[in-house]
């Protein structure tokens, strides 16, 4: 049973086909990036997957059962602005998801159980680097901040996969390959698929395993709306990167990979070397 | 130099700012010196003494006939009326707000009737208030409520739908309910936009009082006002005003402060 199968799926909204006759799957503990060109239908992709929107046609199943109509704690969300809650502080976000979990009255603890949690959220504040922040709310934040801030707040609450939808893509340079690393090392830390929308070719190729480009097989005027985009190209990062095994197998990105670097695949043959 | 770039320095700005006032109160002492040269007796701009002295009269010393200090059961009648009636007018926008915010069927059954109900005017229903709940109380309390709960219903309901649509999915995915994101999310960022929707809503709220008070009471800063119009009691009236004005601004500012007090996050929020 694959973790995320995609099966027929097609979109459409209104006259416009926007996503036509996806068929795959995504292994447990990918990181996949959907790539493409603006208006490819990606972050449409990614809204259905989160369950904000439905497939037209076709069906997702996630662990073999059909995803819910609608958001929920299985799936949790980054977006690109607006992904924490400008009223709580940095802890107070983090805390959030708990508490709604386990105060299903007034999602908010109190006592014992508040002090425990805090413990939890400080420790996985500290280790998105925001432990100084703890008190900030959002909007004392940097942009890459209120990023470190919305992963942590969705990953506090342990979902099957995470939905990334362009969440560096406001970032400047700098701080945003601190927050790919970052990224990165949750990705290797915690049990998480990911899947994660971009436009920046070079951030999917250094974070991903898998690389999904989305197209539209067709472009003219007249026929653009019969047409909807679909899977161009399906790459498997090589040599691979594997969940929680950072850097062991893995040379540096240029260098060609070692022999038998991954079990049941072919070694690379150098040129030169001895065979 | 171009005027938009012209900014006044910190002393300046203070003098600008207390301009008007001092040209107000100047041309009033100046043209009540002038009628009263004219004729001592001229009730229409009394000297600032003969004010004084009759709103001395009205807080010091009690009312031979019924023994009360009228200047203060009067703003204590009124203030009453206005707070009760604008705490439930408070009261119902908040529910009715978030709720036809939030939900879409609640929206869906209740919008246009607010819509459509929010452009009754109030003041035309005072007689349907007055033969429906009698003289007393309730009619007056009523038609502030009316008047000012459906224009803050349709405030609140805009604003919780301004919220953005993130914000309601990622609380999803953190696996909160319907009534969880209310409680939890909207809730607590709709509490300091309810206090601007009120604030605006002062003005309004004054104005229904008076009218109601100015019909049918016994007693009331607007009762009073309009009581003393038939002597021509200007003493009276002006320093009325006066106070009235001091109450509502003196309100709007303790609202200011409430909500940059309890609601630290929100004055950066708003403007990111």
């Amino acid at each position: 049973m694959s973790f995320i199968r995609i099966e027929n799926v097609w979109k459409e909204m209104g006259d416009q086909i926007v996503l036509e006759n996806l068929n795959f799957e995504i292994a447990q503990r990918s990181f996949v990036m959907l790539v493409g060109p603006s208006g490819c239908g990606k972050t449409t992709f990614l809204r259905m997957l989160l369950g904000e929107t439905s497939p037209t046609r076709g069906r997702i199943l996630l662990e073999g059962e059909p995803l819910s109509a609608e958001p929920d704690a299985a799936r949790g969300v980054v977006f690109q602005r607006y992904s924490v809650f400008p009223h709580l502080t940095a802890l107070g976000n983090v805390m959030l998801g708990p508490e709604l979990a386990q105060s299903r009255v007034w999602g908010k603890l109190f006592g014992a159980p508040r002090r425990a949690l805090r413990e939890q959220a400080l420790a996985l504040l500290d280790q998105v680097g925001l432990a100084e922040a703890r008190d900030k709310y959002p909007a004392q934040m940097s942009g890459g901040m209120q990023q470190r801030l919305a992963l942590a707040q969705a990953l506090m609450r342990k979902p099957k996969i995470l939905l990334l939808d362009e969440p560096f893509g406001a970032l400047d340079p700098g701080i945003r390959t601190d927050i790919q690393s970052l990224m990165l090392n949750l990705w290797h830390e915690t049990d998480l698929s990911v899947v994660m929308v971009t436009h920046d070719l070079a951030e999917a190729f250094r974070l991903g395993t898998r690389i999904i480009a989305f197209e539209r097989r067709r472009d003219r005027p007249d026929e653009k709306a019969r047409y909807g985009a679909t899977i161009a190209k399906d790459i498997e990062i090589w040599p691979p990167r594997l969940a929680g095994r950072r850097d062991r197998n893995r040379p540096g990105r240029d260098d060609p990979a070692f022999d038998g670097a991954v079990p049941g695949r072919p070694a690379l043959q150098l040129a030169g070397s001895p065979t | 130099m171009r005027l938009i770039n012209v900014r006044p320095r910190r002393g300046q700005e203070f003098a600008l700012r207390t301009l008007p006032f001092v040209l107000t109160a100047a041309a009033y002492l100046i043209f009540s010196a002038l009628r009263l040269t004219e004729n001592p007796a001229d009730k229409l701009l009394p000297a600032l003494g003969t004010m004084g002295e009759a709103l001395r009269t009205l807080a010091f010393h009690a009312d031979p006939r019924t023994g009360d200090y009228i200047f203060w059961t009067d703003s204590l009648a009124s203030l009453q009326r206005l707070f009760l009636a604008l705490g439930l007018a408070t009261l119902i926008a908040l529910v009715a707000g978030v709720a036809m915010g939030l939900l879409p069927v609640m929206g869906a059954l209740l919008n246009a009737y607010v819509a459509v109900v929010s452009m009754a005017p109030p003041l035309a229903l005072l007689p349907i208030l007055f033969i429906t709940l009698g003289l007393g109380e309730a009619s007056k309390i009523a038609l502030i409520v009316i008047g000012c709960t459906p224009v803050m219903i349709r405030d609140l309901t805009l604003r919780v739908s301004e919220l953005p649509r993130e914000q309601l999915l990622k609380a999803q995915t953190l696996g909160a309910s319907s009534w969880q994101i209310a409680l939890r999310v909207v809730l607590p960022q709709m509490l300091p936009r309810l206090i601007d929707a009120l604030r605006l809503q002062l003005g309004p709220a004054w104005l229904f009082l008076i009218a109601a008070e100015a019909i049918a009471s016994d007693s009331g800063l607007g009762y009073r006002i309009f009581l003393v119009r038939r002597y021509l009691s200007m003493d009276v009236i002006l320093p009325y005003v006066a106070w009235i004005t001091l109450l509502a601004f003196l309100s709007d500012a303790g609202l200011r402060w409430l909500q940059a007090r309890a609601f630290p996050w929100f004055a950066a929020a708003r403007a990111s």
